[in-house]
């Protein structure tokens, strides 16, 4: 009875497994393939060159500083990013005082206006968020300037995305602020399946904020934040931080270099400067980098599961 | 086998088997289908086996259009919109009746045409410009570019006794060459660089355009107590400042020092003019003369700020006029002056500016019919078409002359009278279209532009772009060119 089995599993599986390899597998094969050819992009003809545009790559500047910031935000947008999370998360669902005739375990004062507040951003494409931003930005007429000057600091007037020394954190505070409304309502409805029970014992025990979130909210939810946290670096090696970078920043790429991403470097080897070869060998560094990053954290991360 | 599907079918064959089978087919699909994927790179395509049969030469069609083969024109849809070129294809389509012109136009160059000149299917004539503008350095390198040579030696559109190249202005020509003879891009437009003031806005100070420096300096002097910040640039895309800034050099120095600098020869920059100029520059930031933030702002918000009056000056091209024509008053007298020198010691007379062919048109080696590509731009270079574009688009064209019986704007007006001040003392830097990432992002935004903020020295940051040409020159990965 069961000798069918397999191959009708196979069956099944055959077309999405196809499909799969068709376009996420062979894709990959292709361009580390292409990695060693001298294709340009704009022609059919290349020719193989060997390991020519790694060696080139591992003393390629812009390179190695794009790496720099790449892996600055994939480690410290995460941390930035669902530490506020976490806080706002928690603050909404569990922080508040305990109400007269309300349940044990509520949120401060308007936490669903909060929570609205906090997933506005997720609704605007992130160009959108990425050019208001950089018309907030602007030194001469832009909000925040304009802000200061209005509260009396006339002096400190920040060149913002025109200068080297501020310029990535600018773009860093934009994708912060876009991003961390999506995971605070990932981790709300994560903390919503924690039972009421636990948090009632920890109020008994006579547990005061701080030790409740640490002791019983953070390792109950662990998993969501360990996924939140890959999601969250690889949003941050890839198409976020190059849709901000390309959008907001001198260049592109910052002044002096200052925000460059990988993710732009491919783009502008493969489409302005019509090196496509040299574009899939920096692309295939990036998805090492991406790889080593979702590695390192699932090892870093990984727990004893709690049930409850 | 306990099929359900095989009772439903009643006859056993049409069931997981099949289903098996089916995917198995499905899989052999993929196959063909994945090599089609990798065609996309490998894929050469049989040329020539398809490309249209010459026409016959006669002297109304002199570069012998096939007179049945259609034409595809893709053009980039930019500050100067498309009207020109519709309009230009209307002739084509009355000239050759029986022909389907197939004309588009978009703002995405390089993801629309990269693909199709991987397969070797590109269009017959393209406007090869904007943010996506393919690298020509590239297409020649590969042999994708059709030598444009035939056209300039054809009769001109209006006149049968003068070649097209004849009817052209100084400098288009030797542009669309790469090394030796052959011409490979078409420049359309004619941009006129330099700086850019309100006539108004200097009347009310009191000052004609400043020719020396210390001039300037005075100038920038006045209008600061007037509340008014001398300049402002560009500050996120700081290679708006060689505009005025290079041509500046070879005033001061002689186009020579262009040329080394063109030539990425060793201490090209290092020439004894180029520090000169880069210290005048900096003397603006010193003095405070630059509008505040301006390093902060990209080229529309500096366009801006300059048109609302908060600064006198602005590095910039002609096509300044189209595109802030929103922003600019009725009375601003917009005006564009050649560079200011150093003092009279300078090689070149005052007046000496740079102007250059802009919209680069260009034909594929692997078009389907060249010639339509080149009669369309010989269309295009009569000089009622060209008159055409300049009153739409406020710009000149590569064709000398076309001026004649149409109302200039003020900006276009100031332009010509520029080019007809500056005479032979034309000069043409061809970083920007030879080395572009040399030329944007490492001498712009990383020298000038941190220079100009005040975060570099003159001589450090000379030395840092120094540093970047010698990195160019020794870099094979990219084709290397030289003043002939």
């Amino acid at each position: 009875m069961q000798h069918g089995k397999y191959r009708f599993i196979v069956g099944f599986l055959a077309l999405p497994l196809g499909l799969y390899a068709l376009f996420v597998i062979w894709p990959f094969i292709q361009s580390i393939y292409y990695s060693f050819t001298d294709w340009t992009g704009l022609s059919p003809e290349f020719k193989m060159v060997g390991f020519d545009n790694y060696s080139r790559m591992l003393d390629d500047e812009i390179f190695w500083k794009s790496l720099q910031h790449s892996l600055l935000f994939a480690l410290l947008l995460p941390v930035v990013t669902i530490g506020l999370a976490l806080f706002f998360a928690f603050m909404i669902n569990v922080g508040g005082r305990k109400r007269r005739n309300g349940p044990v375990v509520t949120g401060v004062r308007g936490s669903s206006f909060y929570k609205i507040v906090y997933f506005f951003p997720q609704v605007l494409s992130i160009a959108i968020v990425a050019l208001l931003f950089a018309f907030a930005y602007n030194p001469d007429s832009g909000a925040i300037n304009s802000i200061l000057r209005g509260i009396g600091l006339d002096d400190v007037q920040p060149l913002w995305l025109g200068d080297p020394d501020l310029a990535l954190w600018a773009v860093m505070a934009v994708l912060v602020w876009s991003t961390v409304g999506f995971f605070v309502v990932l981790f709300s409805a994560g903390m919503a399946s924690i039972p009421a029970e636990m948090y009632e014992a920890a109020l008994l025990d006579g547990a005061g904020r701080a030790t409740t979130f640490f002791r019983v909210t953070l390792p109950l939810l662990w998993d969501t934040v360990q996924s939140g946290w890959v999601y969250m670096g690889i949003l941050a090696l890839g198409a976020e931080s190059f849709a901000v970078v390309q959008i907001m920043t001198t260049g592109p790429g910052g002044p002096d270099y200052s925000t460059t991403v990988m993710v732009l470097y491919v783009y502008q080897k493969a489409f302005r400067d019509g090196q496509a070869a040299y574009a899939t060998t920096i692309g295939v560094a990036l998805l090492v980098v991406t790889l080593a990053f979702a590695a390192v954290v699932m090892r870093l991360g990984r727990r004893e599961r709690l049930e409850y | 086998m306990g099929s359900t599907s095989a009772e439903n079918h009643g006859t056993e064959g049409v069931g997981r088997r099949d289903l098996i089978k089916r995917s198995a087919a499905l899989g052999l699909i993929s196959v063909p289908t994945m090599s089609f994927l990798s065609a996309c790179a490998s894929g050469g395509g049989g040329d020539s086996g398809d490309k249209a049969k010459a026409g016959k030469k006669t002297a109304k069609n002199p570069l012998g259009v096939n007179d049945t083969a259609g034409m595809e024109f893709v053009l980039f849809d930019g500050g100067f919109g498309k009207e020109y070129a519709e309009d230009a294809v209307k002739v084509y389509e009355k000239n050759f009746p029986k022909v389907e012109v197939k004309f588009s136009a978009t703002q995405k160059i390089q993801s629309t045409l990269q693909p199709r000149f991987n397969q070797g299917t590109p269009p017959d004539l393209i406007d090869n410009s904007g943010a996506e503008q393919m690298d020509m350095g590239v297409l020649v390198g590969k042999d994708q570019l059709t030598d444009l040579t035939p056209l300039l030696d054809a009769p001109s559109y209006d006149d049968p006794n003068k070649k097209v190249r004849d009817t052209l202005r100084p400098g288009i020509v030797e542009m669309g060459q790469f090394d030796g003879e052959k011409v490979w891009i078409f420049y359309y437009a004619y941009t006129v660089y330099g700086v850019w003031y309100s006539q108004k806005a200097l009347d009310s100070l009191d000052e004609q355009y400043p020719e020396t420096w210390d001039q300037m300096l005075a100038v920038c002097e006045k209008a600061k107590k007037k509340g008014m910040a001398g300049w402002t640039y560009a500050g996120k895309y700081p290679y708006y400042l060689p505009f005025s800034l290079y041509p500046m050099i070879g005033k001061v120095g002689g186009v020579e020092v262009l040329d080394a600098i063109d030539n990425l020869e060793p201490n090209a920059w290092k020439h004894p003019a180029v520090k000169a100029c880069f210290e005048a520059y900096y003397e603006l930031y010193k003095k405070g003369y630059i509008l505040k933030g301006t390093p902060g702002l990209d080229h529309i918000q500096s366009q801006t700020a300059w048109a609302e009056g908060k600064a006198l000056f602005i590095p910039n091209g002609s096509w300044v006029e189209n595109e802030s024509a929103n922003v600019i008053p009725e009375d601003f007298a917009l005006s564009v002056s050649a560079p200011t020198g150093i003092d009279s010691s300078d090689k070149l007379p005052f007046g000496t500016i740079w102007a250059s062919g802009g919209e680069p048109f260009i034909v594929p080696s692997k078009a389907k019919n060249a010639e339509g590509g080149m009669e369309q731009l010989r269309i295009m270079l009569s000089e009622a078409s060209s008159k055409n574009f300049t009153s739409k688009v406020k710009s000149l064209t590569a064709y000398n002359g076309g001026t004649d019986g149409i109302a200039l704007t003020p900006g276009l007006k100031s332009g010509v009278a520029a080019l007809e001040k500056a005479g032979d003392n034309v000069v043409n830097p061809r970083l920007q279209d030879w080395y572009v990432q040399l030329q944007k992002e490492k001498i712009g935004v990383s020298g000038l532009g941190e220079m100009m903020a005040g975060r570099l020295t003159p001589a450090e940051a000379i030395k840092k772009i120094q540093g970047f040409a010698d990195e160019a020159a020794k870099d094979d990965s990219i084709k290397h060119y030289k003043h002939q």
